[in-house]
């Protein structure tokens, strides 16, 4: 399966779910700790891993600290302890040079598409290309039409993202991500204020794609539905730290609070419905 | 005791969060602007990257430009006359029309209305690229958003607006010869010839050029830098709108003054 018809193709063969078998890890967050602020920790002693080939979800509430660990990934931050280790190189310790490099080996994918809202959908995906290759213009062009085929909007090339609706514009902006066929994706809530069929159409194009491209992916998600049928593996974060992992079928089948009150969307539980404060209600309403 | 303390607690420690806000906000400007020099080579290996802003910032500028040259002009040669023919002086209309565009309204004006025309979309522009992640997109792809973005708007910016003042001062004399040579009847060889005599290249006209060089860089420098630094919410981006045509028409008028009283000392010396 190629990435042109990676949606068009019949089911392929259902992608192996499992890290148990040995697979080298090609991220690795190694006791990572990260906060914008000295008072305020958004990541504490994270240790998460990432098989190549694998596509792994990053789960939890909203502000726990999901999309820092994509940042951290990109270099765009630098942990303010532990290690993040990409094919084994330390992100941390990446001069300039190294860190464009190492760019060029990552795709992302904003949370709200991040497209360049001055050009066409062609121009969006060439951009990339452009930038990084010396590929004449009808090279570019079959490519750009190759990756428009496989997010299945071809007919849009000559469209303006405000043109396109909302699970239009996050297709673009995922063949805009694998426009260089990255080694890394990236994908920073990408079911995000879709609905149900672009939400599905997403999931399966994420899943699709990572494994005809051989890619290794990371999705940092709340949408736990949509999750559970497309990732290898889990990892839930709150407060800064990793309070569960597993397979899809261990977390189904998990019986942690955490995990329980996520995949059964109670509104309490450990992560607490309330923001905390300092005055009780009597206080509040006197 | 306790309330008057804390009360001057609470005034110190604001004083001391804006000074260290200022001083974060300074060094950030500093970093930008040598980064800016550092990318600018790369822009002009990508001048179609240039020519694009040049047409975005000053083509699309010249119809407001050019109007406010001749009404301007138009207005100098009303009240000039209004001045001149109490001395019996009107033949030099054509010189007070010139001196008066090329040295200092020619260059100010024409960069004010840059600043409010362009220079805001400049940040508006920038600002909502970084709203809408735009510049992080960039920087995830390896492609540095201040050599891809910043720098070509800069440098369009800055050749833009000196071609823009010249423009300006040209619609300007020539509002004042409709006004004083067409519509008043003042003689149009005394209109030019004592315009011609009397404008000094050098120390007139490049004079002028160097004033529109200096707030092209200022305008320019501080529309990429507003919207590069604008808070990335709507309200940001919207205070770094302001925030730039306030700061550059301060910058402008205080520069002119400086620039002045190095050109044309007057009675300075």
């Amino acid at each position: 399966m190629t990435a042109a018809n990676a949606f068009s193709s019949p089911a392929a063969s259902p992608p192996n779910r499992e890290l148990s078998e040995p697979c080298e890890p090609l991220v690795e967050l190694k006791d990572v700790s990260f906060g914008y602020t000295r008072d305020r920790q958004i990541l504490s002693g994270v240790t998460l891993t990432v098989p190549k080939g694998k596509l792994v979800a990053v789960m939890g509430g909203s502000g726990c600290g999901k999309t820092t660990i994509l940042r951290l990934l990109c270099g765009q931050i630098r942990a303010s302890r532990g290690e993040v280790l990409v094919g084994g190189q330390s992100v941390a310790t990446m001069d300039t040079e190294q860190m464009f490099a190492h760019r060029r080996q990552l795709g992302m994918l904003f949370q709200f598409g991040a497209l360049f809202t001055d050009m066409t959908v062609f121009d969006n995906i060439a951009f990339p290309m452009h930038e990084h290759t010396d590929l004449p213009d009808d090279i570019i062009h079959d490519l750009v039409m190759m990756k428009l085929n496989a997010v299945g909007l071809r007919g849009t090339a000559q469209l303006k993202p405000s043109e396109l609706s909302g699970g239009m514009a996050r297709r673009v902006a995922l063949a805009r991500t694998i426009a260089l066929d990255p080694q890394v994706a990236l994908y920073d809530e990408p079911f995000a204020g879709l609905d149900p069929i672009s939400l599905s159409v997403v999931g399966q194009l994420i899943r699709r794609l990572n494994d005809a491209l051989g890619m290794t992916s990371i999705l940092v998600t709340h949408d736990i539905a949509e999750s559970l049928k497309i990732v290898d593996y889990i990892y839930f974060i709150s407060e800064g730290r990793v309070v569960a992992q597993g397979d899809v079928a261990s977390i189904k089948a998990s019986t942690d609070p955490f995990v329980r009150q996520f995949v059964d969307g109670e509104p309490d539980g450990p992560v607490r419905f309330h923001y905390p404060s300092n005055r009780t209600l009597e206080q509040d309403f006197a | 005791m306790k309330p008057a303390l804390n009360a001057a607690t609470r005034v110190l420690s604001s004083l001391g969060a804006t000074v260290i806000n200022a001083t974060a906000r300074a060094g950030f400007g500093a970093r930008f602007f040598m980064a800016l020099i550092r990318q600018s080579p790369a822009s002009f290996m990508r001048p179609q990257l240039i020519l694009k802003e040049i047409y975005q910032a000053g083509v699309l500028s010249l119809i407001i430009v050019l109007m406010s040259g001749l009404f301007i002009g138009m207005v100098l040669a009303l009240q000039g006359y209004e001045t001149l023919v109490r001395f019996g002086a009107t033949e030099s209309m054509g010189v007070l029309v010139a001196l008066s565009l090329v040295r200092e309204l020619g260059p100010v004006v024409a960069a004010l209305l840059f600043a409010s025309r362009a220079g805001s979309a400049i940040t508006a522009e920038i600002g909502l690229m970084k709203t809408t992640e735009q510049l992080s997109a960039m920087e995830v792809m390896a492609v540095d958003p201040i050599a891809r973005v910043v720098s070509p708007r800069f440098w369009g910016g800055v050749i833009s607006l000196p071609l823009l003042s010249a423009l300006f001062s040209t619609m300007g004399i020539y509002g004042g010869y409709l006004v004083g040579v067409r519509l008043i009847g003042i003689d149009g060889g005394a209109f030019w010839g004592q315009m011609q005599a009397a404008v000094d290249w050098q120390h007139d006209v490049m004079n002028g050029v160097v004033k529109s060089v200096v707030f092209a860089f200022a305008v320019s420098l501080i529309a990429v830098f507003e919207g590069y630094d604008a808070q990335p919410t709507a309200e940001g981006v919207s205070a770094a709108t302001t925030r730039t045509v306030v700061t550059s028409a301060l910058a402008i008028l205080a520069l002119d003054f400086v620039l002045t009283v190095f050109m044309f000392r007057g009675g300075l010396n």
